[in-house]
């Protein structure tokens, strides 16, 4: 089913709250093989000018995808999640995540069109603290495969 | 070259140090768990192939964390990348057996930006194949 352009635009309400722990930033390092002590001591942390352990630059998209899933559930967006694959992903990040953040995240479809039968959707996941500081924003862009 | 690098330390043309990765099913399993995507062709084979692939494959976020590691080892200080993008060319096989598949990672300097930031193009590749296309990152750098 083709997607229609007047989905280009629209944003969905934002996420409840994630809070970012210790824990799962050390779990996430130590899945991708990073051994920097960034992600894992405190103190390493704050000698390097941050406030707490930071994220690996990756880590967003613990976050971010499940944010972006709002987009697959929309009833008008009629794509099958089965034939979902992932196309391209850009983070820009604005500070690095950090433990203790309580980040909120706002959907937006940036674009979506259909090629050679293939859906492609580009959600912009916009990750802020409760607060509104802008955190990173990360990217993605989805192929439904014919 | 000790510290994190440094503005004055790069030209066009610097080459990070080639990075070679090993990935196996294990690291598949436990990058699902971290990452929250479990979607079944990472770690199902009867799954994988019912969907036309070769078999499982890596996640590709999972290649892309590792390209991410090669720059981020590389300056030393991850906060300096503060924007990182790719598009995923090709999948990744990873055969069920210890050795797993190998993806390489290459970059260099492509260009100075200003504010003191740099563009890096990186060249990932797995049994010789380009499996990351477009894949850069900008680095703002001491």
């Amino acid at each position: 089913m083709a997607l229609d352009r007047e989905l280009v635009g629209r944003s969905y309400p934002p996420s409840a709250v994630y809070e970012v722990g210790r824990g799962k930033i050390a779990e996430f390092a130590t899945a991708i093989g990073d051994a920097s002590p960034l992600y894992r001591d405190a103190e390493a942390a704050r000698a390097a000018g941050h406030p707490d352990v930071i994220a690996p630059p990756t880590f967003a998209i613990a976050v971010s995808l499940e944010a972006a899933m709002v987009v697959l559930e929309d009833p008008d967006v009629a794509i099958d999640y089965g034939r979902v694959v992932h196309g391209e992903q850009r983070f820009v990040h604005h500070r690095p995540i950090r433990a203790g953040d309580r980040l909120v995240a706002m959907t937006t479809i940036d674009a979506a069109r259909t090629v050679a039968g293939n859906d492609l959707l580009t959600a912009r996941v916009d990750l802020t603290t409760e607060d509104g500081e802008a955190v990173c924003t990360a990217t993605s862009m989805l192929v439904a495969r014919a | 070259m000790s510290g994190p690098v440094r503005l004055a330390d790069v030209a066009v043309g610097t080459a990070l140090p080639e990075q070679l990765y090993r990935v196996t099913r294990a690291d598949l399993v436990r990058y699902a768990g971290a990452s929250g995507d479990f979607n079944p062709i990472h770690w199902n084979e009867r799954v994988a192939t019912a969907v036309g692939l070769p078999g499982v494959i890596a996640h590709g976020m999972f290649t892309m964390a590792l390209a991410g590691r090669a720059v981020t080892d590389w300056t030393g200080d991850p906060a300096a990348l503060v924007e990182f993008q790719v598009r995923f060319g090709r999948p990744v096989p990873v055969p069920d057996d210890d050795a797993g598949a190998e993806v390489t990672v290459r970059g260099a300097v492509a260009a100075l930006l200003d504010d003191g930031r740099v563009r890096v193009d990186l060249a990932v590749t797995s049994a010789g194949e380009k499996v990351l296309s477009l894949a850069r990152a900008v680095l703002r750098l001491p």
